[in-house]
């Protein structure tokens, strides 16, 4: 699609939209936000990208083949249910660990994150196979 | 930690199932000289059980038991008795041959190491069948061997009719495990365990049972099925297509006595009664007749076999139906004697069809000098299979013979001497046809074969021959066997040497009427097209026209449902969804809904306005870009009334799958046809009332909703439970990655078959349209307009 000016507003808006799909992903637990909708922006902002440069720019751009994205997504969050597992607990069980460090005061790290991750990933890489597949086409 | 004799039973699954992970691999390495490598897997098993044997044979268990899935009583407990050991000791014993002579028959081939894999995975199955205590791991071992003898039907899959009796043979067997899951769930349920050894305890009560003819039709459904008792025998004979070493190992000595396992497994249970008796004995019997006839008319040497091997089925089976102690040892004498005479004559048809690359009896002749290696171990399994003094098979018939001497079991007497008529001629078929007389055009060149091909039956012969010299210790096994089938101790005294007695002289009635039948064969043939007349109305005429009437029926279905019209699926499923809410909840739904406050602010009159435009704009539109931005307005809107009523999540998940979708639209524009309006009046006014209702009944649907709500909602305990035991504030993304992960773990796994199935479409058509140029510039729009119409 040659648009010079999507072309344009997409080199501004492609980071913001990315920083903002981790922001999203980050605070997901706490306030609204969350793997499924941060995954959706992130495809979103390269959707958009791969529109007005191509689809082989864009695929650069995200390093990684969506398929790939959407194995290891599925397979991160298969492991997170694994985990407690192997300590005796229930399938899927959230595992946390609770890090004090200077910089950014305490912090619960969890296997629920991880997970949100798996989600992120596998969004991400479910709606790229869509738009690429239909741009390639 | 103690080694138990029990731990072994567990190690010989193993040790088998490690041989088939490396069977591959062997052959790779060794060529097909590593059957014999191989073979030393279940020698060594079988040296193993007869270091367990004083201990059975004093009628002494062996068990061992693992928890499996408790709260499904399923538990892996194997158990060692008497009748398990017999069979046991046939599927290693056996087996080992069977890889030797697998290798010599399939040598140069490359797919060897495929076969012994088979051939191991079907030996530990079948091994953890007869040594299952409990119904439901027996069940499931059952099952495992219908589906590796389905692998090993069809090994030639290049062939269509190899493909064919796999799955015929896959379809019956498979059809009797169903019947037989349920049968063995009821008498779990009648008897309180799901243990054979304490279901034995009592077995009185299950017998009383209201539910125990029902519960025994399905067990015999099952064991019909997979021992090819008539009308169920047909598969056998078509599952010859398999290579010979399947047929002499699954076909003779193993899987097809599965069923008469089970029977015998089952008679100290539910045995005794008059159900037993009739049903068994008569299904027994008819079997051994229409086996053994049917044995004659057969030209193909290992159709001969099958349908003889039918016949012992059946016999097998009438002598547990009987169920008497006598008869009951008869059988499994019949049944040791059957495994290796039985699994020598096919090696032997393999060895003569390896040779001269023929099986049809007509064009066979003259081999008995080519091949003597052949030709004797022949001789030793027909002598054993007609009943001749001094081999095992001789011993077996007189027990058998005299297990029914009664006077009112004359019937089955008489059935049983005209049945072994018939397989004694049989043997003069498969053994003296292609051995003797001229040679033909096919033997001429004939060579023997090498030792691996000619060595196993010669040894199964020779076993035949050695337990029929020494009886006692072969006595021992079956009294112990017999244990486990009629639930006492049995006495068997087995002689090769009775005196001349009634028995001795139906032997040699038999053999007479045998040799007679054989020579006057040629006069049959009369007869032998009648019963091919006969045969269309068959029950393989019955499954055939089943399969074909199955395919027919899914055939039709799927034109009327998979249509290939868009606007039918969402009719089907808008349609469903309203049919199934009011018949759910009918009159219910009208007499409690929520009342509805109009108390509307002025934002919110805005919002609803917007949607119900953006909504008719959508309706009425004529462009492709107009109608998808229309509907974009109503996501949106709806995304709008979310944050206003306090979902900040669900609005922005809203906002971003609307901009997407309108992305993907506009990127599949440039490939959809000129937007034209082509349905009638009368078929809009029929969607603007199927829309109508299908909104109605959805508001309607929520307005009760609002009404049903329980004293507790869960949400309660979410958001009691968030912060303190999930660590995290925002309910929303706590409920979708930890409390209801499970659930989420579902839907991404869904989305990505989704993208799959999106992915292969695409790419497919794309491929398509790459090779096939001319077509692609008539078919999208046509195919598009037909989607479009009528929307």
């Amino acid at each position: 699609m040659d648009s010079v000016i999507l072309r344009t507003a997409i080199r501004f808006l492609f980071p913001l939209l990315l920083l903002s799909s981790v922001f999203l992903f980050l605070r997901g637990h706490n306030e609204p936000g969350g793997g499924f909708v941060g995954g959706l922006v992130a495809s979103g902002a390269i959707a958009l990208y791969a529109m007005t440069h191509d689809v082989a720019a864009a695929r650069r751009v995200l390093r990684v083949s969506p398929r790939v994205l959407i194995g290891s997504g599925l397979l991160l969050a298969l492991c997170c249910g694994l985990a407690p597992l192997a300590i005796g607990r229930p399938f899927l069980t959230g595992l946390w660990i609770n890090i004090t460090s200077s910089g950014l005061g305490k912090v619960h790290l969890g296997t629920p994150l991880l997970f949100d991750l798996g989600v992120y990933c596998v969004v991400t890489g479910v709606s790229l196979v869509f738009v690429f597949s239909l741009l390639e086409e | 930690m103690n080694f138990q004799p029990g731990t072994s039973l567990f190690l010989w699954l193993l040790a088998i199932l490690v041989a088939a992970a490396s069977a591959t691999g062997v052959h790779r390495i060794f060529g097909p000289r590593g059957g014999w490598g191989l073979a030393f897997i279940p020698a060594g098993v079988v040296a193993s059980m007869l270091r367990l044997w004083p201990s059975v044979v004093g009628m002494q268990a062996v068990t061992i038991s693992f928890d499996w899935v408790p709260e499904l009583n399923l538990a892996l407990t194997l158990r060692l008795d008497g009748l398990s050991l017999l069979f046991a000791l046939l599927i290693t014993g056996i087996g080992a041959l069977v890889l030797v002579y697998a290798g010599g028959y399939l040598k140069g081939d490359q797919r060897l190491g495929r076969l012994w894999a088979f051939l191991l995975l079907f030996m530990a199955a079948m091994l953890g069948l007869v040594l299952a205590d409990n119904l439901l791991t027996l069940f499931i071992f059952w099952e495992l061997t219908s589906i590796t003898s389905y692998l090993l039907i069809g090994f030639n899959s290049d062939k269509p009719e190899s493909r064919a009796s796999a799955l015929q043979a896959l379809l019956v067997t498979g059809a009797g495990g169903l019947a037989l899951l349920p049968g063995l769930l009821l008498l779990g349920v009648a008897g309180g365990s799901f243990e054979i050894s304490s279901l034995l305890n009592d077995a009185e009560s299950i017998r009383q049972h209201s539910l125990y003819v029902p519960m025994l039709v399905l067990i015999l459904a099952g064991a019909f099925t997979k021992s090819a008792q008539f009308p169920f025998h047909f598969w056998l004979p078509n599952a010859m297509a398999a290579p010979t070493p399947v047929s002499a190992y699954l076909h003779s000595a193993t899987m097809v006595k599965a069923g008469v396992y089970l029977i015998a497994r089952m008679h100290p249970i539910l045995g005794g009664t008059n159900e037993w008796f009739w049903m068994i004995a008569s299904v027994g019997a008819i079997t051994m007749i229409v086996g053994g006839l049917l044995a004659l008319r057969a030209a193909d040497l290992k159709q001969i076999l099958a349908y003889a091997t039918i016949s012992v089925l059946g016999t097998l089976t009438m002598l547990l139906g009987i169920g008497t102690e006598a008869t009951v040892t008869a059988a499994l004498a019949v049944l040791v004697a059957h495994a290796f005479y039985k699994g020598g004559l096919f090696m032997v048809a393999g060895g003569i069809d390896h040779a001269v690359h023929q099986r049809d009896i007509r064009k066979l002749g003259g081999l008995r000098s080519a091949m003597p290696a052949t030709f004797s171990a022949a001789c030793l399994a027909g002598l054993s299979m007609i009943g001749m003094l001094p081999t095992f098979g001789f011993v077996a018939k007189e027990v058998w013979y005299e297990s029914i001497g009664d006077a009112s079991q004359r019937p089955f007497l008489a059935a049983s001497v005209l049945s072994n008529i018939c397989l004694v001629a049989a043997v003069g078929l498969v053994c003296v046809t292609p051995f003797f007389g001229r040679r033909t055009e096919t033997t001429r060149e004939a060579m023997e074969n090498n030792l691996a091909t000619w060595a196993p039956p010669m040894f199964a012969g020779i076993v035949g021959l050695l337990l029929g010299l020494l009886p006692t210790r072969i006595s021992e096994l079956l009294s112990a066997a017999g244990h486990g089938v009629v639930g006492h101790a049995v006495p068997v005294k087995l002689a090769l040497w009775h005196g001349v007695n009634v028995t001795l002289l139906l032997s040699l009635l038999t053999l007479a009427g045998g040799f007679t039948l054989y020579w006057q064969r040629h006069r049959m043939e009369a007869w032998f097209s009648g019963v091919d007349r006969l045969a269309q109305f068959g029950p393989a005429q019955w499954y055939h026209r089943l399969l074909t009437g199955v395919i027919e029926l899914a055939r039709g279905l799927t034109a009327i449902l998979q249509n290939g019209y868009l606007r039918f699926y969402l009719l089907t499923m808008v349609g469903l969804t309203v049919f199934s809410v009011w018949m759910a909840l009918g009159s219910e739904l009208q007499s409690r809904l929520h009342p509805v406050s109009l108390d509307l602010r002025v934002h919110e009159i805005l919002l609803i306005g917007l949607i119900l435009a953006a909504a008719v704009v959508a309706v009425r539109a004529t462009t492709w870009l107009l109608a998808v931005g229309a509907l974009g307005v109503v996501g949106y809107g709806v995304a709008g009334i979310f944050v206003m009523f306090g979902a900040p999540d669900l609005a922005m998940t809203q906002f971003v799958i609307e901009t997407l979708t309108v992305v993907l639209f506009v990127l599949a524009f440039s490939r959809l046809p000129d937007f034209r309006r082509l349905s009638s009046a009368a078929t809009r006014v029929r969607d603007a009332v199927i829309a109508v209702v299908a909104g109605a009944t959805i508001t309607a649907l929520l307005l009760f909703a609002m009404t049903v709500r329980s004293d507790h909602p869960i949400s309660d305990y979410y958001s009691a439970h968030s912060v303190a035991e999930a660590h995290g504030r925002n309910l929303v993304n706590v409920i979708l990655v930890d409390f209801r992960a499970l659930d989420t773990l579902g839907e991404i796994t869904v989305l990505s078959i989704a993208a799959i199935g999106v992915y292969s479409l695409l790419k497919l058509r794309a491929s398509k349209e790459g090779s096939v140029d001319d077509k692609t510039t008539a078919d999208p729009p046509a195919t598009s307009a037909r989607h479009t119409e009528g929307m």
